[in-house]
């Protein structure tokens, strides 16, 4: 088994008892960028010389009998809308595409100080805006189980690094389904935390009141030690939870011993795989075989939620991206006066989703239409939460699917954005509500694509989620969940 | 409440300082009217009574002490500085420059 294999959990252990070198680890790392990375292109940048020093560092503390950090020498990718100081953070838009942050992103700072080794800058949807990584001003991402699929999106680039061995874990940003949806396309583990529980300083916003950061992870082991490291209260985020962070990795063993689970009923117009709704209706026998209570419930307003979702987000966004003038960063058009400045500027700094999100937003905050659409929106988040509240009032958890189909064609939706929207139907609600949700692996579809699962738990409840992710490995044929990548067979033909 | 996007693109776009080609625009009522369509549907629902949310978590307003501390270097803010002169952002001109020529 080569070392790209290995879980983190796995490097870890190997690397603290002195069976392999970080060193020796990043370069099984990098070896497999160069040699599958040209073919996926999950990478906007690589830093394999700032990786190799961190490793060195490692190394040499190490062998002077330093005590270090659980994943210290383990490498890791980050999402490239995450700021890294004097790293090139893109947001995979030309507006920022030579931009260089002053400081690091909070999370940053933790896994330096963790001392992993960063691999380099993840492909995206431009600004996270999209569910399929063709966003991308750049190159769209392959799906490894599949080169003429999307990986998902938009954290696709975080979540193929890991599916395809280049990274043994990832940074995303989830604001409505861009760590989940994407996990569940490449079969791959990916959390969107409780609101406020990961420190969002640094990560350049798009919609402010959802967006967090999470971990893309093979297992949930390997998601709960990097949540050890991304979790707790930030002073420099004002959204930030003050609670206190549980041990994340420690005792992980399920007990679902009258743990009441909520299997969601989706309304099979919204466009589901059957074999989508078989896998969420099989894993919930399972759990009842091991001792689980197990109800059927609806979220009735996960389609009002949609709506919702695509006025407040574009409404923050349109605000978030007002900064992005020419004046103090990224790309500028000079012109005579500065209005023409800032419209070319953002008129060829833009993408076309990028546009449309700012232009519904915009209009969902002018004047005559601020109360029918944005304050509505807001009122609706409301009912939606309260949904929430009534569901966590009957159930511990709540199972669904975490995307409607596997993974859909490139090109497929690109020119039809509302079809695009409706692949985070699955997602939406949770994020509006605030609540922890997971995506978990639950096989392969006939096609050959993973499906995957979505768990969703009351507020900080995030152990939970990673508990029930681990009893369904236990019960997977093959954990991790990895591709094969048949295009390195026709190699030297 | 049918709205021509054909005629509001023009105007949001000023609004949102966002140059726009003429077939991107015709191209973004078209997809404008469509996403505000499946938009509008919240308006089915009955919200009266109800707080919004602009927020999920219930953290008060945040305050810290008011502490000098260090600012980030400013030649390191100012290096991704488009058009810089002696620590100044340069821009077109701004006021009206009516008294500054005799």
């Amino acid at each position: 088994m080569h070392l790209y294999e290995q879980t983190a959990f796995e490097l870890s252990r190997m690397l603290n008892s002195r069976e392999v070198s970080s060193v020796e680890v990043v370069r099984s790392f990098l070896e497999r960028i160069d040699e599958v990375d040209p073919h996926l292109k999950a990478f906007i940048n690589y830093t394999p010389n700032q990786a190799l020093e961190t490793a060195g560092e490692v190394d040499s503390k190490r062998i002077g009998g330093e005590k270090l950090p659980a994943l210290a020498g383990v490498p890791i990718a980050v999402k490239d809308n995450i700021s890294t100081m004097g790293l090139q953070t893109t947001c995979a838009s030309r507006i920022l595409e030579n931009y260089v942050p002053p400081f690091d992103a909070t999370v940053i700072s933790a896994i330096k100080k963790a001392k992993m080794p960063i691999l380099g800058k993840t492909n995206l949807d431009e600004f996270a805006m999209g569910s399929s990584t063709e966003n991308s001003a750049f190159f769209p991402t392959h799906n490894p189980w599949n080169l003429e699929r999307v990986p998902g999106g938009s954290s696709g680039g975080s979540v193929v690094a890991v599916a395809a061995g280049m990274a043994p874990l990832a940074l995303g940003s989830d604001t409505g389904g861009s760590i989940r949806q994407p996990a569940a396309m490449c079969g791959m583990t990916g959390l969107r935390p409780t609101y406020g529980r990961v420190s969002r300083y640094g990560l350049i916003a798009f919609a402010s009141s959802l967006d967090q950061i999470g971990p893309v992870s093979l297992t949930a082991l390997d998601g709960a030690l990097l949540m050890n490291l991304i979790a707790g209260y930030d002073p420099l985020d004002s959204t930030s939870l003050s609670d206190a962070v549980p041990d994340y990795s420690a005792r992980l063993e399920p007990d679902l011993n009258n743990l009441r689970i909520g299997v969601i009923r989706y309304d099979q117009g919204d466009g589901f795989d059957p074999e989508v709704t078989a896998a969420v209706y099989k894993a919930a026998s399972l759990l009842e075989e091991y001792g689980a209570r197990v109800g059927e419930l609806t979220l009735p307003l996960t389609d009002y939620g949609l709506s919702a979702y695509y006025l407040i987000a574009p409404s923050e966004a349109s605000s978030n991206l007002g900064r992005y003038d020419g004046v103090r960063y990224g790309f500028s058009v000079d012109a005579d006066s500065i209005e023409a400045m800032f419209s070319r500027t953002r008129g060829e700094g833009f993408g076309p989703e990028v546009k449309r999100r700012i232009m519904i937003g915009t209009y969902a905050l002018s004047a005559g239409y601020y109360d029918a659409y944005y304050l509505k929106a807001m009122k609706v988040r409301t009912m939606i939460r309260s949904d929430y509240e009534e569901a966590f009032k009957k159930y511990d958890l709540l199972l669904g699917a975490a995307s409607p189909t596997p993974a859909f064609r490139l090109g497929e939706k690109i020119e039809d954005p509302l079809q695009m929207y409706l692949s985070d139907v699955c997602n939406i609600t949770d994020a509006l509500a605030g609540v922890p949700s997971l995506a978990v692996p639950a096989g392969l579809h006939s096609s050959g694509l993973p499906v995957g699962l979505q768990l969703t738990a009351r507020p900080l409840k995030e152990k939970l989620l990673f508990k029930t992710a681990r009893f369904f490995e236990e019960h997977r044929k093959q954990v991790p969940l990895r591709p094969e990548l048949n295009f390195l067979e026709g190699r030297g033909r | 409440m049918a709205v021509d996007f054909n005629a509001e693109v023009d105007y949001v776009a000023r609004l949102a300082r966002l140059f726009l080609e003429p077939d991107e625009k015709k191209r973004m009522a078209g997809q404008l009217s469509d996403i505000l369509k499946t938009a509008r549907r919240i308006q089915e629902l009955d919200t009266t009574g109800v707080e919004p949310t602009s927020h999920v978590t219930e953290v008060p307003a945040v305050l810290r002490e008011d502490q000098v501390k260090p600012s980030l270097p400013l030649n390191r803010i100012m290096q991704n500085v488009p058009r810089r002169d002696k620590g100044y952002l340069k821009v077109p001109r701004i006021a009206d420059s009516q008294q500054d020529q005799d």
